[in-house]
């Protein structure tokens, strides 16, 4: 049996606490309208990811490197919201840039580059799958700490900040999160690919359902579903595991915008745009 | 230092890199201002797929790449106004193409180098054909920008008032896409697919943040643009590192200190003090509020009228 072998395992293993942490965060992404910048930070943790295997470390400490100091940025400039798209645009292809350097630096550099792009989950390690549970474990437990204030900061920052919430505070922690999920992710489904975890799940699950719990929930199950039909898919198949992962969330998610008015013809309405992807803090509300 | 001149394959990086630079100047600068700057980026990766699979069928990349970019970018600009569902939608379909792209290139052995050169480019590698396609491309391009300049400026700063006024502002909206699918196709061999931000938007949020008249922040693109590739040229043909890592590299080096600076010469308001302070203006009902963003928008079109005029 395929499942006895121990690099099947480890995927399984990685991909189950990689689907899990992503969706819990993503549910976030999509409340707070930062799906473009977890696509950022995982291309800047490509820069990271390949400087490590250029000095001979592991990719995972490479990339949380890289993309804890990006979110850390991202969360210092938060304010300003106008031309977001284009910073975070320039920053990105900046670090890509910089992962061509690494890559030409190092001999083997195309496999190399691959690999960290699209995923290589057959080749998790049983020690990045301790990193990994670790982190998501760390991660998981400060988000239920933290769930209702964030929840409240990301739906109305406004009244949150008014209500005394420390709503620049939890954005920064928030991205803190984000950039160490992304790491996981990248694992899994590689850099170009974490759209797939980390917001299809929850963008399917809020579609069927508007409560908080319940998305989460839903995006979990949608997660865990993606990574194990994934994986079992490419076994079957001889595809790529990433390309397997990517197709069943794409088309889940192609599905759900057809059916969610089925569902709930009333009830399924667009949540208004908070910013644009951005971690904006509001202005500070003057006192009178 | 300009004896690598006398080498065909570097005349012909600097013909197809200075085309590429031009055109996605300009494209670049609507991009900027109609603010699809992600759309921008999410065309080039699904052009990943076209080119990939244009390599599993053994055509010519840069045919795949249009099949793939001017479907994708049709699909973009019919999907839905909201802009964060837009995002989303996007993202995902930049997602599966993606994987689509690994999916063609498993197929194809040695798939490695292969998906390398179409991830980042191979400028050094261009023929004299490559030359005359991009040359094509690129002629096509202007005249199709210079015949659609006006209602594109227009309907970039102020669609409302450009439909008001008869601008079939849906179809620029879809036409401007294609164009910008085009330009991605021809930019793949110089920048390749993940850099491609670097050539399209760089050149062009730097010189739109060094001037504001539409004219100007084109022509400065343009010139930035022609630097940066053939400065990256120059200096990758002298030492041992790639050129698009010399492209990003400019690109970034020269945005970064100009936007940190332009407060300095640029007094545009920021949205933080206007929601604190909001104004009237003229051109809004009574009673509306303007947002910095539609603040600029007004300031900027008027200049546009006085251009235009």
């Amino acid at each position: 049996m395929l499942i006895q072998q121990e690099f099947v395992q480890n995927a399984f293993l990685a991909g189950t606490i990689v689907a899990i942490v992503a969706a819990v965060v993503g549910y976030f992404v999509i409340l707070r309208a930062q799906a473009f910048a977890a696509h950022a930070l995982s291309h800047i943790g490509f820069a990271g990811a390949t400087g490590a295997v250029l000095l001979g470390l592991s990719s995972l400490l490479g990339m949380f490197a890289f993309v804890l100091f990006a979110a850390l940025g991202m969360g210092a400039l938060g304010e300003r919201v106008r031309g977001r798209d284009v910073e975070i645009g320039m920053v990105l292809s900046f670090a890509l840039g910089l992962g061509v350097l690494f890559l030409s630096l190092y001999t083997r550099y195309a496999t190399e580059a691959v690999g960290v792009l699209f995923g290589s989950i057959l080749s998790v390690t049983h020690n990045d799958v301790l990193v990994m549970l670790a982190c998501g474990i760390a991660t998981l437990l400060l988000i239920a700490l933290l769930f209702r204030p964030l929840l409240f900061a990301s739906i109305d920052p406004e009244v949150a900040q008014a209500r005394g919430v420390p709503v620049r505070v939890l954005s920064i922690a928030f991205l803190l999160l984000l950039a160490i999920t992304v790491a996981e992710a990248v694992q899994v489904v590689g850099v170009l690919l974490v759209f797939a975890l980390l917001v299809v799940p929850a963008a399917v699950a809020e579609r069927w359902t508007h409560r908080p719990f319940s998305t989460v929930i839903l995006a979990m199950v949608l997660g865990l579903l993606f990574t194990w039909g994934g994986l079992i898919l490419a076994f079957v198949g001889r595809w790529p595991v990433s390309f397997c992962i990517a197709a069943l969330a794409a088309l889940s998610y192609f599905v759900s915008v057809r059916t969610a008015r089925l569902v709930s013809p009333r009830r399924y309405r667009a949540l208004p745009h908070p910013s644009r992807e951005c971690v904006s803090a509001p202005a500070p509300v003057k006192s009178r | 230092m300009f004896d690598i001149l006398q080498y065909s394959f570097i005349q012909n990086a600097f013909l197809a890199g200075s085309l590429v630079a031009v055109v996605a100047a300009i494209v670049g600068y609507f991009l900027v201002v109609r603010g699809l700057a992600f759309a921008g980026h999410a065309l080039s990766h699904i052009g990943f797929a076209g080119a990939a699979g244009a390599v599993l069928l053994g055509v010519d990349p840069v045919f795949g790449l249009l099949v793939f970019t001017i479907g994708a970018s049709i699909g973009i600009g019919l999907l839905g106004k909201e802009l964060r569902e837009r995002d989303i939608a996007i993202g995902v379909i930049m997602t599966f193409t993606l994987g689509l792209g690994l999916l063609f290139l498993s197929l194809y052995s040695g798939y490695a180098e292969r998906a390398y050169s179409i991830l980042f480019g191979t400028i050094l590698g261009i023929s004299q054909a490559d030359v005359l396609v991009t040359t094509f491309f690129a002629v096509l391009m202007i005249g199709m920008l210079l015949a659609l300049f006006r209602p594109l400026l227009f309907s970039s700063f102020d669609p409302e008032v450009a439909q008001a006024r008869g601008v079939p502002v849906r179809l620029l909206g879809i036409v401007f896409l294609i164009l910008v699918s085009i330009t991605v196709s021809m930019s793949v061999q110089v920048v390749g697919v993940l850099l491609i931000f670097t050539l399209l938007v760089g050149p062009a949020a730097t010189a739109n943040r060094i001037v504001s008249s539409p004219l100007w922040a084109i022509v400065i693109a343009i010139i930035l643009g022609l630097c940066y590739t053939w400065l990256s040229i120059i200096l990758a043909a002298n030492g041992t590192w790639p050129v698009s890592f010399y492209i990003a590299a400019l690109s970034f080096g020269v945005y970064l200190p100009v936007r940190l600076l332009s407060s300095l010469w640029r007094k545009q308001p920021r949205l933080t003090q206007l929601r604190d302070t909001p104004q009237k203006d003229s051109s809004l009902s009574p009673g509306e509020t303007v947002t910095g963003e539609r603040k600029a928008g007004v300031e900027v079109v008027g200049r546009v009228r006085g251009l235009t005029r």
